[in-house]
């Protein structure tokens, strides 16, 4: 009993096969535009695939395999979608709202109002049954709107950045609800927030250009970042490039590092990459001497805060980054512009096959 | 809502308040030029005469009736037009709003070519037992003809304003299209249909070149209010004016009635639906 979807949209590049199980959350992330409204899109039947296959606990949802051509209605799959505004129905009550669900199925309207009343138990919004959706705040909508979703049964639950529109004190309340109910439940949830990933998903996929780039646990997505984007959300330096005797060469940059924790040295020559923390990275104005140290002389692009921190960026794009305190930093007289030295001691460098 | 403005910057030139006057008088001072010279007198018994009585009488009833028919085939029209996607979409848009810039004589003579005697479905109605021509039922096919566009126009534009979302979710909670239909798509549009079915009806009311053309003007049967005003200005003005009068008084029940605060225990999102359509329909 799970859950696979393999499709294409070819018009956007969108091309990626993912699966499931049962009582799993997976937390998709990636860039802007990387296709994760798409994927979601394609599961609830909102967008027709050029081709591709999906089947959730035996049903198909679609087979567009050459030669046959099954569609399942929308209504027909199962798949709630729970988007970033709630959508509750203006024109009926918060009770009526999360007993749509179950009156769109054909229950009774008394066994849809005893179901609604049971949801919205279960997402602490029981005082609100007798309200217009315009007379709730944000985050009162959003968990009517999870109420809603849930009380559809779907079997598979979709949600598009549900924390995204929320204002700082709602975000946690939900996220603290979606823990508990998402809990044993089959979900996909897209979130820009490695805190959901984290908290709420058994699993993370990175999805770049309309391709996964990773997948795998959370955590381990996120201490060995394989991807700029996924290295990026944990906040490491990330380079790719070809593995060495003793490290990494990435365009002209040769990285001395340690191997991470494997039985034995890598063998040279495969591709892998190297990942490394801002904290890890000093900055100095001359070559700095010592034992073995990367030092690598590159130009100032951006300073920003970052914490009690001041993120220095530097090399092409700005693709390292170094933190350093606001009083280093003035000391140095560092501006956009200014040519420094990275030092990244060689023991901070973790590389890794990609 | 009148009193919630304050002194916010408008940005609006002092000539354009004069020209704005200008272009307000040369609505409302004919309409008082009409007033003053109602015979006040004899307004009773000019406009409860039995002919003005029976026009009047027809007149609700025919547009009633074509502004029912204008909701059943308008809202199916506004729903492929707003939210379906098939060729030819453009085409049937223009075509579907022509009898608003169309004189409703030239749609009186094609309706006339159509259902006539001798038109293109008349024979075959004829020979079905069915004259529609010069009868009542004429009446409110040349009301459809012109007054449907209002409708279309009103309700396509709450359609779109709407967007498909609370569609799209409806649907992933498990309700089929005609579910969606009819417990999400029409209550959101309803302020839009409303002022829609609101203007067909004032439309319908004010038909007369269509209806002259197509139905004839026989009392009783196809004899409107403003056919009544046209013939018995020939004969009797204040009879002519006091009628006209009553018309003025619909029309402006009917403009409040469409154009009324949209802040009447609505919720927030349907209240942004409901002004554009009315907007739109007063394009025309």
């Amino acid at each position: 009993m799970t859950f696979v979807v393999r499709a294409a949209v070819d018009q956007r590049g969108f091309d990626l096969s993912l699966s499931v199980g049962p009582a799993e959350t997976v937390a998709v992330m990636g860039p802007n535009g990387a296709g994760k409204s798409t994927l979601l899109n394609v599961i609830a039947g909102l967008l027709h695939p050029d081709s591709g296959t999906a089947e959730l606990d035996g049903r198909t949802l679609f087979d567009l395999t050459a030669g046959r051509g099954s569609w399942t209605a929308p209504h027909h799959r199962g798949t709630a979608l729970l988007a970033q505004e709630p959508l509750l129905f203006p024109h009926l009550s918060v009770l009526d709202n999360v007993a749509f669900g179950p009156r769109s199925a054909g229950a009774s309207n008394a066994a849809a109002r005893k179901s609604a009343e049971h949801w919205l138990a279960e997402v602490e919004a029981t005082e609100l049954r007798a309200r217009r959706p315009a007379e709730l705040s944000g985050g009162q909508a959003q968990r009517v709107a999870v109420a809603r979703a849930l009380a559809a049964d779907p079997g598979l639950l979709l949600l598009d950045e549900p924390m995204a529109a929320l204002d700082i004190h709602a975000a946690p309340l939900l996220r603290r609800l979606l823990k508990r109910v998402l809990a044993g439940r089959r979900a996909i949830i897209i979130t820009h927030d490695v805190l959901d990933a984290l908290m709420l998903a058994d699993r993370v996929v990175i999805l770049e250009n309309g391709r996964i780039s990773e997948d795998g646990p959370a955590r381990e997505v996120l201490q060995r970042p394989r991807s700029r984007f996924a290295a990026g959300l944990a906040g490491l330096n990330f380079l790719a490039g070809d593995i060495t005797e003793h490290g990494l060469r990435s365009g002209g940059l040769n990285l001395y590092g340690q191997h991470h924790d494997l039985p034995g040295p890598l063998a040279a020559g495969q591709p892998g990459v190297a990942v490394f923390p801002p904290s890890a990275v000093s900055v100095f104005l001359s070559e700095a001497h010592g034992s073995p140290r990367n030092a690598f002389p590159v130009t100032i692009t951006d300073l920003e805060p970052h914490g009690d921190q001041i993120r220095v960026r530097a090399g092409e794009s700005g693709r390292l980054s170094a933190d350093i305190t606001p009083a280093a930093a003035a000391d140095l007289g560092l501006v956009t512009g200014t040519r420094v030295y990275f030092v990244i001691k060689a023991g901070a460098v973790a590389i890794y096959p990609s | 809502m009148t009193a919630r403005k304050a002194a916010t910057y408008t940005g609006i030139p002092a000539w354009v308040y004069a020209v704005a006057a200008a272009g307000a008088l040369l609505v409302v001072l004919p309409l008082a030029a009409m007033v003053a010279k109602v015979n006040w007198a004899n307004f009773i018994p000019l406009v409860t005469s039995e002919s003005s009585l029976t026009a009047l009488g027809l007149s609700l009833r025919t547009s009633a009736a074509s502004t029912v028919l204008c909701i059943i085939l308008g809202v199916p029209l506004a729903l492929v037009l707003a939210r379906g996607s098939f060729p030819g979409q453009r085409v049937l848009r223009s075509l579907v709003l022509l009898p608003l810039v169309l004189p409703p004589v030239v749609g009186g003579i094609a309706l006339l070519y159509t259902f006539g005697r001798q038109g293109l479905l008349g024979r075959t109605l004829e020979v079905a037992g069915l004259q529609i021509a010069f009868s009542t039922t004429a009446v409110v096919l040349a009301q459809t003809f012109v007054a449907l566009p209002f409708l279309v126009v009103s309700l396509e534009g709450a359609l779109r304003i709407a967007g498909p979302r609370y569609e799209a979710v409806a649907a992933t909670l498990g309700a089929s299209p005609s579910t969606v239909l009819r417990r999400v798509t029409l209550p959101l549009v309803l302020p839009g249909l409303a002022s829609g079915a609101v203007l067909s009806f004032a439309r319908s009311l004010g038909e007369f070149g269509a209806t002259l053309t197509f139905a004839g003007s026989l009392q009783g049967v196809t004899r409107t209010l403003p056919l009544e005003i046209y013939l018995q200005r020939e004969t009797d003005a204040d009879a002519a004016v006091a009628l006209s009068l009553v018309l003025v008084a619909v029309a402006v029940a009917v403009v409040a009635l469409a154009y009324r605060s949209p802040r009447a225990g609505r919720p927030a999102t349907v209240e942004r639906t409901t002004t554009a359509p009315a907007a739109s329909g007063a394009v025309r």
